[in-house]
Parts: C-alpha cells; structure tokens; sequence
C-alpha cells in the first residue's frame, strides 16, 4: 500500500473542505478503503480520518421517520431494538452482511459507498482493462469469468454488480441520503453505469453523508430482507430482496408492496412492476410466482451469471409469500 | 501529517509509544513493531478474520484498522486475555479442552472473536454461534469443536 497522510477532522466543514482537495479521501470504518488501498485501486495522498466528528452517529427514531447517522456502525443498526421493530428488513440487510467483526467497524455512510466486488476491478496488477478504474479502457469482465456480474442494469461499458445489502432495503423504502443540507433519494443516489461507470453516485468531491432518514410505514414496519449465496454467511448475495408488505383491512388484499433487488443489478435495483402487478390484488401464489418474473425484465447475460435470472424471480416469490403468511 | 506518526497506543492496559508511517495499520503495529504477534496475519484484506482483536471491548479486524484510528482506544490482543497470574481465560481453556484447533493459526482471533461473541449474547444456539462466528475461517476446518468450545465457554459464564 502506497504511503499517504493522515488528517483527523475536528469538524464536518473541515473534513468538506480537506476532502474536496486533490488526493484526500474520507476514512471512516475503512474496511473498503483501505482493502481497496491495499489492492491499489484506491490510491489517496492523505486520508481524512472523519470517525472522531461527534453528533453523526446518531440512531433516532420517531412516529414518521428513523433518522440514521453517517458513522453509526452497521453492527449497531443491526441490533437497534427499534429499528428492528419499525424497519426489519434494514436491521437484517445489516445482520446478514459482512462479519461481526465488520459490521463492528463499518459506517453507514461508509456502507453506501462501497465499491463493487467485480475481481478485474480488484485486480489491477492483472487486468488493465476496467472503465471504472480507467474510463476508456474498455471491460476484461465482459467475455471472462462472471458469475458475480450483473444481468440489469448494465452497459456495454461496465457490468459491475453493485454489492450492498443496506442500500436494497433504502431503496426499498424510500430512504433519503443526507449530504450536509442537501438531500437526495436514495433511488437517485446511485448511478447506473452508462457511458461513465466511474462515476457511481450523485454526489460531488467535498460533500460529506451526514445521515439517512426512512420515512416510517405499515410495508416498512412488515418487512424482511432475503439473501441468497454461495455459502451461508459471510458472503455478498447471489440474489437478495428487501420485501415490505401492507394488506387491506381484509387480511388478504395487498394494499402496498415494496420490493427492492440485490447482488443482480448496477445498483440497488427496485421493481416497481411488480409493486403495480400485486397491489389491489388478492395475494396468492400463482399471482405472486407470475408477478415476480417480471423483475427481470430487460435482464442481459453473460454466461455464467444466466443463474441469477432464473433465482432473482424465485427469492422475490419467497420473500413475498413468507411475508404474506402463505408459505 | 506525512513522515512519521508518534503514536500512543493502549495495548492490554500498558500505554506503548510506536513510531510508524501513517499507512501502518493496527496489525502491522502489533506485529512488526511491537513484537506482538499473537495477532496474526491471514489474508490481510478483511476475509479471514485471523486479526481480530477488541478495541473498546468490541471484536474488529487489525489488518483493516490504520494504528493512527486505534490511539486513544483500549487495545486488546490475545496476549492480554489470559489472567496476568497466568491463568487462562476461560475461552482459552475451552478451546484446548475441546481441541478447537488443528494447525492453531485461526486459533488468537477465532478466540478473541468469540470471547465478543459471547459477551455479545449471541450464543443462544449452535445456528447463533456460527453465524456470528462466521467473520473466522479455519483453513483446517476445525468448526465444529471451535462450535463446542464457544458453547461450553458461553454456558460456564452465563
Ligand atoms: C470481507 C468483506 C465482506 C463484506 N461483505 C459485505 C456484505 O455481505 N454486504 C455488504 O453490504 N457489505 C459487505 N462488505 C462491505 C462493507 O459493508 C463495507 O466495506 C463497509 O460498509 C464500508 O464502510 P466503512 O465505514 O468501512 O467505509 P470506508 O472504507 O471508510 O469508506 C468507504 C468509502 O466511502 C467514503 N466515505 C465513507 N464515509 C463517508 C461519508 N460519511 N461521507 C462521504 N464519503 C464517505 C470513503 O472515502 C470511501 O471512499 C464486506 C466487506 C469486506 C471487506
Ligand atoms: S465490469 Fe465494470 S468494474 Fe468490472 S472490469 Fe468491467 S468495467 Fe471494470
Ligand atoms: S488478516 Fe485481517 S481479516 Fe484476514
Ligand atoms: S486451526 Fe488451522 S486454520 Fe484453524
């Protein structure tokens, strides 16, 4: 790892201003930066160290909203008492993610900026082609190994995976990413890759996350998160879904229906389709296994990741019949 | 600052003073500088678990912590778990009674992550144990006796 310097913030308007300067990079948790440092995909001349900043790991929660600080550890997210009660499928989204060990050290804000797993990308000693680390490029994934790719949501440019839990169950409900004063849709937060897959997120140097709010509903407070892997724990997700669900009055008619995809798509990827295909609908099985399929609308492969076309569909069925009491 | 960090480190309730460049992480300061090497080195990218130690009582990765980040906190490494009479900490016992180690390279941080684990409470079942215990491979494949002693360590202290 190439040797930077160190500058611990004092304030957020010096971590703003330090970190819109040439070669500073935010640190907090670490746990991707410094893996990416390591690997010398990430290659700043100074860290700025934010994880002292006091007032940005708060965990509040109230009849309308959670309101989530940049630097609360995701192991403390996870095993908030009211988050899990209001918002379960964001508790698990963090639970299932990682290691304790990571979830220990790792930030919320941190969380939402991790970079994808792609193994061209990580291995820039091997593979020269990547159009994230070097636009222009070109793709070493494209006609190589994989499994780990996205099928939606892709370009002819990049088909990285976006790998996060957390930011599925966001997407899900609406979640709103606090840049200082500035707020922006979790939805819009992330980028597709396009013609610029080095360009992930809508936000710009010298913008710190200070929180995330989700705003507070019945689907929220009737939610799981899904995820599908290689091995049971510790391990990103083949295919995930966040699921939230509200019936009618009448125990059986679905009222409204949140439904979010990870581990397939360039970004956390919601499936409104299928939101606007089950609500007002009587909820059963047959409906619900149709309904799913059309979450991979406009799915493209690339060989060895044709698996999660067929399994993204089938997680969502799961998800949604276990959270409708039919399975 | 560039060049040198003069750092103070509180590493098992002893404050040592270490000099290193700014990139050094936490584990490369135990190891390399302090002559600490209980905590070891598997993958150094956050995969294995190998590192893992406590700072302010929680379990996290040394290899992904710079030793900058890790000043002004209470240190703990497998050096320092065992009574300074020598007694063994009851994990540590554990393990050796149920032979929860082949090779014993995963053995520092599988037992400083459970010894987390448990004052955690996520031991309530053999399912609990693994699922938090999965943040520590061993390459011997020793799980399911590190499993027992997890469970027996968790039983004699609850
Ligand atoms: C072995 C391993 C397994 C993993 N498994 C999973 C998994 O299953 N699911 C999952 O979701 N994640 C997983 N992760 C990813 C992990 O969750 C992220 O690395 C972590 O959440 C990043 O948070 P951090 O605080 O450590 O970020 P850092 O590494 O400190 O920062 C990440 C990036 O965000 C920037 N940044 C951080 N905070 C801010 C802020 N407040 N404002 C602006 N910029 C900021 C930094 O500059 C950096 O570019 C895994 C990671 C590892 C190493
Ligand atoms: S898929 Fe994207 S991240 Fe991976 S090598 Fe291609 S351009 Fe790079
Ligand atoms: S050496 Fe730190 S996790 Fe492997
Ligand atoms: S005992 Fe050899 S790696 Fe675990």
């Amino acid at each position: 790892m190439r040797n930077f310097s160190y500058l611990r913030a004092q304030s957020a308007d010096e971590a703003r201003t330090a970190s819109a300067l040439a070669g500073h990079m935010v640190l907090a948790g670490g746990t991707t930066l410094l893996d990416l440092a390591k690997c010398g995909i990430a290659e700043p001349e100074t860290v700025v160290d934010i994880t002292h900043l006091s007032g940005l790991d708060h965990i509040e929660i109230n009849d309308t909203m959670a309101s989530i600080g940049a630097l609360a550890r995701m192991s403390a997210v996870a095993d908030h008492p009211a988050i899990r009660a209001a918002f379960p499928a964001v508790a698990e989204s963090l639970a299932l993610a990682a290691s304790a060990q990571i979830r220990n050290m790792a930030t919320i804000g941190g969380n939402l900026l991790q970079r994808t797993r792609c193994s061209y990308f990580r291995d820039a000693a091997v593979f020269s082609a990547c159009n994230k680390r070097h636009p222009g490029s070109g793709c070493a994934a494209i006609g190589g190994v994989t499994r780990n790719h996205a099928v939606l949501g892709t370009s002819k440019a990049c088909i990285a995976s976006y790998p996060g839990d957390l930011a599925v169950a966001l997407v899900a409900f609406d979640a709103i990413v606090h840049l200082g004063d500035r707020q922006v849709p979790a939805d819009d937060f992330f980028l597709l890759p396009e013609n610029t897959p080095e360009h992930e997120h809508a936000f710009e140097r010298g913008e710190i996350i200070t929180s995330v709010t989700i705003p507070a509903s019945p689907a929220a407070r009737h939610s799981t998160y899904l995820k599908v892997r290689d091995r049971q724990s510790y391990e990103f997700a083949a295919a995930s879904a966040a699921v939230g669900l509200e019936f009618e009055p009448d125990g059986k008619t679905v009222r409204d229906i949140r439904i979010a995809l990870g581990g397939v798509a360039s970004k956390p990827w919601r499936v409104r389709t299928i939101e606007t295909a089950l609500i007002g609908k009587v909820l059963e099985p047959a409906l619900v296994r149709k309904a799913a399929l059309l979450c991979m609308e406009g799915a493209v492969d690339h060989g060895a990741n044709h698996y999660k076309i067929d399994l993204a569909p089938r997680v969502v069925t799961r998800a949604v019949l276990q959270l409708g009491g039919l399975s | 600052m560039t060049g040198t960090l003069n750092l103070k480190l509180d590493i098992n309730g002893e404050s040592r003073d270490v000099a290193v460049e700014p990139r050094v992480t936490l584990l490369d300061a135990l190891r390399e500088h302090l002559g600490l090497t209980g905590t070891k080195k598997g993958c150094d990218q956050g995969q294995c678990g190998a590192c893992t130690v406590h700072i302010d009582g929680q379990r996290v990765l040394a290899c992904l912590t710079l030793a900058a980040q890790a000043e002004g906190r209470a240190i703990t490494t497998i050096e320092g778990l065992a009574d300074p009479n020598g007694a063994l900490h009851p994990v540590q016992s554990a393990f050796l009674e149920h032979d929860a180690f082949q090779c014993g390279y995963c053995t520092p941080g599988q037992i400083m992550s459970a010894v987390a684990c448990i004052r955690e409470g996520h031991t309530k079942s053999d399912n609990e144990i693994r699922e938090y215990m999965s943040g520590n491979l061993c390459r011997c494949g020793a799980y399911s006796h590190i499993v027992a002693a997890v469970r027996e360590a968790a039983e004699a202290t609850s």
